[in-house]
């Protein structure tokens, strides 16, 4: 068996771009049609398509994603409930292939959250004025940079610094790089086999 | 001291505890499809890991299928290569698949349930978002994304948050023509599309005590929908008769010791909950969406609130103060994992009979499994339907998320049984999506509009319940 690579996330500094909405689902993250593949590749090409094209059609370039001065952001930022519906992890993929390396919201789907954990793509959370105040500054400056530290649980931006929410356990498993939670479990098998023998309906002796 | 019935199955099913803070948790049954689970066997093969329990998991295709010509190879080639990977990938892993072949092929939470796979006191994960569905048998079931399902097919465990329990009561009656669809969409029009994140819902109190095990389906079925992950009813009589015979069942003594067991998973008199809703059946009314997500919803005869989001409203092209009754639909589907069940077709065809849908409708149902599309048709349900103008159609999601040929065209306004009015959702990037009951879709394919059924079955036929 493979040993797995250990990758510890601490400090995440980029440019960000803002998806403003509550409840944005998965799919408008990455609509239906593109999950029709067997791979994950090159789905960010689809990120937000049927909403970028209803935006663009409006008024040219006028979706985050369209507009060139966003492009090679590393950090999205969001509001409540993001990522919310379906349980596709091909929505934190779309995103992480972009290349973000992180999304701050308000709040998150509790399966988006996972998922992304499970890509190392950090999800803090934080208040909806921190929100606020990033996305305009990212809004008037698109290369305005932020960084994430995950020790501190702080994001700091033109020298002013937010409070971030991540729970500790997960935020742990960033900073050791044990946030691939595969290794884990496969750690103990016999423990496993233990809890399954005394199940009644694995083991049939009911 | 007295347990929730998610404390017992969480703490039966707890290999230990992780340095995160996670529990491992041991998975009873692993429900896969062919949308989320060829990315993750790639990731199995790519680090040199087996399937750690092949027996616990079990596959259908569902997602992709075409409802109208079911013949290989599919006429959808990208449709074709998805299918194959996943016979590729369960003969390669020992794993059972119910293929098209198999006569019990349908949607992944309707055959659970039907073969018995599902039973109370299990956890039960799948890659898909709806697994809560089989917590209406006392089941700790949930949706996971492919790391997960990954994490399962190598370990048969996954690393899980604690979750907190908030018991939703439901006392009294339901009113004639008001289903477990309306039920569920007033409880997520209450407590919110995000009210549940960091809860297991365990629906509660009479009026869920009398519902029969489809219709607590359909209820646990859209708990996603209102932010919890988990949705669960306990096992009671109405579980254990559902189960009696069903293939993957115990039979004769055994039986008997196993509802013994799965009676001992519910949760004791006494249980301490993380917070307590309670609500009033009678005043459930039949519910539709109006806008973009399941908590944007009015009762029938009520009117799109003064203070409706903008956005939504926008795309729905509604005003605040209009009334959803007289909404022209063009597509009335009656499908989908929360309304695909035999009760749901009666339902359906209750309303239908002596009626034919109106000339601008296209009309479809989608029976949730082979099983069911069998079941129906002794019945004579297919000719009910057909007879009314609708197309019946093979086993699978059709419409409800558009990954096969049924999808809405343009601006379409479908009056839909299924979960998700999401922008988009239905295959068209600016369709339009009304949830409802299945006796309202087939009231609303009828009338050619958004009707009330507690109007059209006084004006004719009758409503259940």
């Amino acid at each position: 068996m493979r040993a797995l690579a250990v990758e510890r996330i601490r400090e995440i500094a980029g440019t960000a771009i803002p998806i403003r909405g509550d409840n944005i689902d998965t799919d408008r993250i990455i609509p239906a049609r593109f999950l029709k593949a067997v791979t994950f590749e090159h789905l960010e090409e689809h990120l937000f398509e049927d909403d970028r094209q209803q935006a663009d059609a409006r008024q040219p370039a006028s979706h985050p994603l369209s507009n060139p001065a966003y492009f090679g952001a590393e950090i999205m930022l969001v509001n409540a409930n993001f990522g919310c519906g379906s349980s596709r992890e091909h929505a934190p993929q779309a995103i992480r292939r972009l290349g973000i390396r992180a999304v701050i919201g308000q709040s998150f789907s509790e399966i988006f959250f996972g998922n992304s954990v499970a890509l190392g793509m950090p999800c803090p959370t934080a208040s909806v004025e921190t929100l606020q105040s990033l996305m305009e500054a990212v809004e008037k400056n698109p290369s305005t940079t932020l960084t994430i530290d995950l020790a501190s649980m702080r994001v700091t931006a033109e020298g002013r610094a937010y409070d971030l929410s991540l729970p500790a356990g997960v935020r742990d498993a960033f900073l050791n790089g044990s946030w691939d939670a595969t290794g884990l479990l496969l750690e103990n098998p016999e423990d496993v086999l233990d809890v399954a023998n005394r199940l009644p309906y694995v083991t049939g002796s009911w | 001291m007295a347990s929730t019935l998610l404390q017992k199955v969480w703490d039966a099913h707890t290999v230990r505890r992780l340095p995160n803070g996670q529990a491992q948790l041991f998975i009873g049954l692993h429900l896969i499809h062919e949308v989320t689970s060829p990315q993750a066997f790639d990731m199995l093969r790519a680090r040199g890991w087996s399937v750690a329990f092949p027996s616990r998991t079990i596959a259908t295709v569902d997602h992709i299928v075409p409802t109208l010509d079911q013949r290989r190879p599919f006429v959808d080639l990208l449709a074709e290569e998805m299918l194959s990977s996943l016979e590729r990938n369960c003969r390669e892993h020992q794993i059972r698949l119910l293929d098209l072949a198999s006569g019990h092929q349908g949607i992944v939470h309707v055959i659970g349930p039907e073969l018995g796979l599902t039973q109370p006191g299990m956890t039960i994960a799948c890659g898909d978002s709806h697994t809560s569905t089989h917590g209406a048998f006392g089941a700790i079931a949930f949706g996971i994304g492919t790391s997960q399902v990954r994490d399962v097919l190598a370990s048969q465990c996954l690393a899980m948050d604690p979750l907190k329990v908030r018991r939703i009561s439901l006392k009294g009656r339901l009113q004639p023509g008001v289903y477990a669809k309306d039920v569920i969409l007033h409880i997520i029009r209450r407590l919110g599309v995000k009210g549940g994140a960091g809860f297991a819902y365990e629906y509660a109190g009479d009026t869920f005590d009398r519902m029969s095990m489809d219709e607590r389906m359909t209820v646990c079925n859209m708990s996603i929908e209102g932010g919890a992950r988990v949705g669960y009813v306990n096992p009671d009589e109405t579980t254990f008769s559902y189960m009696r015979g069903r293939p993957f069942v115990p039979q004769g003594e055994e039986f008997e010791r196993a509802c013994d067991w799965w009676s001992s998973m519910a949760s004791d008199p006494g249980a301490a909950y993380d917070d307590e809703v309670t609500l009033d059946a009678a005043s459930i009314r039949p519910t539709v969406t109006w806008g973009i997500n399941p908590g944007q919803s009015i009762a029938i005869d009520e009117r799109i609130p003064s203070a409706a989001d903008d956005e939504a409203l926008a795309f729905m092209d509604f005003r605040s103060g209009q009334p959803l009754k007289g909404t022209r639909i063009d597509v009335a589907f009656v499908g989908s994992c929360t309304n695909s069940r035999l009760s749901d077709l009666r339902e359906a065809a209750r309303i239908l009979r002596g009626h034919h849908v109106a000339p601008h409708v296209k009309a479809l149902v989608v029976p949730g499994s082979q099983a069911v599309r069998a079941a129906a048709e002794r019945e004579g349900l297919d000719r009910v339907f057909t007879e009314a103008g609708f197309e019946w159609r093979g086993a699978g999601c059709s419409m409800c998320l558009a990954m096969n040929p049924d999808r809405l065209e343009g601006r379409q306004i479908c009056a839909s049984s299924s979960n998700r009015n999401f922008k988009g959702r239905q295959g068209s990037p600016t369709g339009r999506t009304l949830l409802m009951s299945p006796a309202m879709v087939a009231a609303a394919a009828v009338a050619g509009e958004v009707v009330d059924v507690r109007e059209f079955a006084a004006a004719g036929a009758g409503v259940g319940r």
